[in-house]
């Protein structure tokens, strides 16, 4: 292993802590630098619920402050809000949920659980979190750009993207994450494959590695489409290609100063081949969590963890044959939506039956509702709203009055944030004993969850009611539309539902920050759980990780077995 | 070894004067494309197997780039009913 050398050498600080080769220490590089990106992507989003619940009158306390290209005067402007839209989903999936999910807990805890000193490739990893760190800087520094960052959306649909302003600085910042998931998920991969512990046999990896390594699988397979749709999109804007401009387009009355003959679908198609399987890597590593934290807070195995672990498996195959239930509407061949509904149906079973198991799992359980639990646990439910509202999206009949409304955004919103980002949030509080050796503060963690989960749905459950009444989404000024003037109230309970859930996680941060400090020290294993992250001492060793390499004598989730005096049964003791 | 390096090289050399050759034929538009995939089919057999070293690997590195191959193909038969026959 490449890092052997470094276990007994003292290292300098810039290896210690910025060009670390140790997972851990990139793991945590990964966490703190999304955990900042959410932030910011969710400040973002306040700017635009402000003007949607007071269209047009001056943002309060900081609107003055705001740049000239986002809200001139404090009043936000039509171009300025298209920007935070693009900007705020691109940053809360690409640079927030993703690498939290993978690139912070993937490189944390799967090394751990497998029972492996570090990655296959350590500078591999390093490069990939520092190639990440220059994507994000980039589409940062896009606001700063003549003509300001990216307006035509996370998806950056053509042609208005070519000929809109900003894009360039967006294509050249995705071309940098991909890269950077693309040797992530690499590392994943073989890491998973070579490095497992002794024993440990694909029926006994737990279901957070299987979710990880699925994951790495969809991040390999779909990222280079989108890889290579970015830089012929990039080539349309500054080599003047037409790979995606029709013949005689027309803008504004005049004809466009392309020769014409690619084609607007095209982009879509590739774009979607990515985005569908993105939905699954922003899911999978979430619904990973929810298992571990269900099995350790029901003191039970988990329900059919084969089935769980086929359904991953399942998931990953047919994500991959759905993504065409994006573009229903786009003009797409009719022939084509039969077939993609058909799959989208198909693709409900398997999270289904994951949510089935999970809920199977609480029956007859003596739960300990501690705090990671409390997140795993509102996953349920929430998840369940996300996935069920993506039913009648699936449908070409609902889906033609359904697409672009607010139905639409409130469904993938419970979905990503009600879901994974709940989950995710459970995992930091369950894994943190582990990570800093201390634990967080449960009483401001359940204000913390409470507040949370309230506010979410406060911002995210209007948005049905809004979508069904027709409002379309990406519109700047909702009053417009006399339709949209009967529940324009709801914009207000939203925006003040989003203002809140900003508030709410402040004791979130402090509670972070000082815990890591001053949180009350914990013993190895303080959750009494069976996987192999609990088995080495909190925080893991430098570059090793644990004293022995361990070996693996049982399946991961040995509760309450018959005969034994404990009521947990650690995969690392015959 | 260099030897077969050597003959790969050739081999893919030569296909390409063939595609350059065929071109002055000037067949019909399903005629050009069936030779020019099978050509360029040929050439990324050749340079996957032998420049790339995938049939000295084991099982699982097959595994990982045919399913890749697979993802592709539904991509690709998937888009050709809008893409394909919409010019």
């Amino acid at each position: 292993m490449q890092t052997e050398h470094l276990e007994s050498h003292p290292e300098t600080f810039i290896r210690k802590w910025i060009f670390s080769l140790d997972h851990k220490t990139i793991g945590l590089q990964y966490m703190f630098t999304s955990l900042i990106f959410l932030l910011f992507g969710f400040s973002l989003v306040l700017l635009m619920r402000w003007q949607l619940a007071y269209p047009g009158s001056a943002l309060p306390l900081i609107g003055y402050y705001l740049p000239d290209s986002i809200a001139a005067g404090g009043v936000m402007h039509p171009a300025g809000y298209n920007a935070l839209g693009a900007m705020h989903g691109t940053i809360m999936i690409f640079l927030g949920v993703v690498p939290l999910g993978v690139g912070a807990f993937g490189n944390y805890f799967l090394p751990l659980q497998i029972g492996a000193k570090d990655m296959a490739f350590p500078r591999i990893n390093m490069t990939s979190y520092w190639v990440y760190f220059i994507g994000g800087v980039l589409m940062l520094a896009s606001f700063f750009v003549p003509g300001g960052a990216a307006q035509s959306g996370w998806t950056s649909y053509v042609p208005l993207s070519i000929l809109s302003p900003g894009q360039t600085m967006w294509l050249l910042a995705m071309t940098f994450l991909i890269t950077s998931s693309l040797l992530g998920s690499i590392n994943f991969i073989v890491t998973t494959l070579n490095l497992r512990a002794p024993g440990l046999t694909w029926s006994r990896l737990p279901l957070f590695v299987w979710a990880q390594f699925v994951t790495a699988l969809l991040l390999l397979f779909a990222f280079p489409v989108l890889q290579a749709g970015a830089i012929l999109q990039l080539l349309d804007r500054i080599a003047k290609t037409s790979f995606f401009i029709p013949s005689g387009l027309i803008v504004g009355g005049a004809p466009v100063e392309y020769a014409g003959g690619g084609s607007a679908l095209l982009w879509q198609h590739l774009f979607w081949f990515l985005a569908h399987p993105e939905v699954y890597v922003l899911l999978l590593p979430a619904m990973g969590i929810v298992a571990e934290i269900l099995a350790n807070g029901t003191r039970k195995p988990i329900f059919g963890y084969k089935e769980i672990a086929g359904s991953f498996c399942f998931i990953g195959v047919l994500s991959f044959m759905v993504w065409a239930h994006h573009m229903f509407v786009s003009g797409m061949k009719t022939s084509l939506s039969y077939l993609f509904m058909t799959t989208t149906m198909i693709i409900s079973v398997p999270s289904v039956a994951i949510i089935t198991c999970f809920l199977l799992s609480l029956k007859g359980a003596s739960i300990q509702f501690k705090l990671p639990m409390l997140f795993a646990l509102a996953f349920l439910p929430m998840f369940g709203i996300g996935g069920l509202t993506g039913l009648p999206l699936g449908f070409t009949p609902t889906d033609v009055y359904l697409h672009d409304t607010y139905y639409v955004i409130g469904h993938f919103h419970y979905v990503v944030v009600t879901g994974s980002l709940i989950a995710l949030m459970g995992g930091i509080y369950y894994w943190f004993p582990k990570m800093f050796g201390r634990k967080m503060n449960e009483f401001w963690g359940k204000i913390h969850f409470w507040t949370t989960i309230v506010f979410m749905n406060g911002i995210f459950f209007p948005m049905f009611i809004q979508g069904l009444a027709g409002v379309q989404r990406r519109l700047y000024d909702p009053t417009v539309q006399a339709h949209n003037l009967v529940v324009q109230p709801t914009n207000v309970l939203m925006t003040y539902s989003a203002i809140l859930l900003m508030i709410a996680q402040i004791p979130f941060i402090v509670n972070f920050f000082v815990s890591i400090f001053k949180g009350e020290k914990t013993e190895d294993n303080p959750w009494q759980a069976t996987t192999l992250e609990w088995a080495c001492p909190s925080p893991p060793l430098p570059h090793k990780n644990f004293e022995k390499i361990p070996t693996v004598y049982k399946g991961p989730y040995e509760y309450n077995v018959p005969g034994e005096a404990k009521d947990f049964s650690p995969q690392h003791l015959p | 070894m260099k030897k077969t390096y050597l003959t790969v090289f050739g081999t893919l050399a030569v296909l390409t004067l063939l595609t350059v050759g065929v071109s002055y034929l000037h067949l019909n538009r399903a005629g050009a494309i069936t030779v020019a995939l099978l050509v360029a089919g040929i050439k990324v057999s050749l340079i996957a197997a032998f420049f790339m070293h995938l049939k000295f690997e084991k099982k699982v590195i097959h595994g990982i780039f045919y399913t890749a191959l697979f993802f592709v193909l539904i991509l690709l038969f998937l888009i050709f009913p809008d893409i394909g026959l919409s010019q």
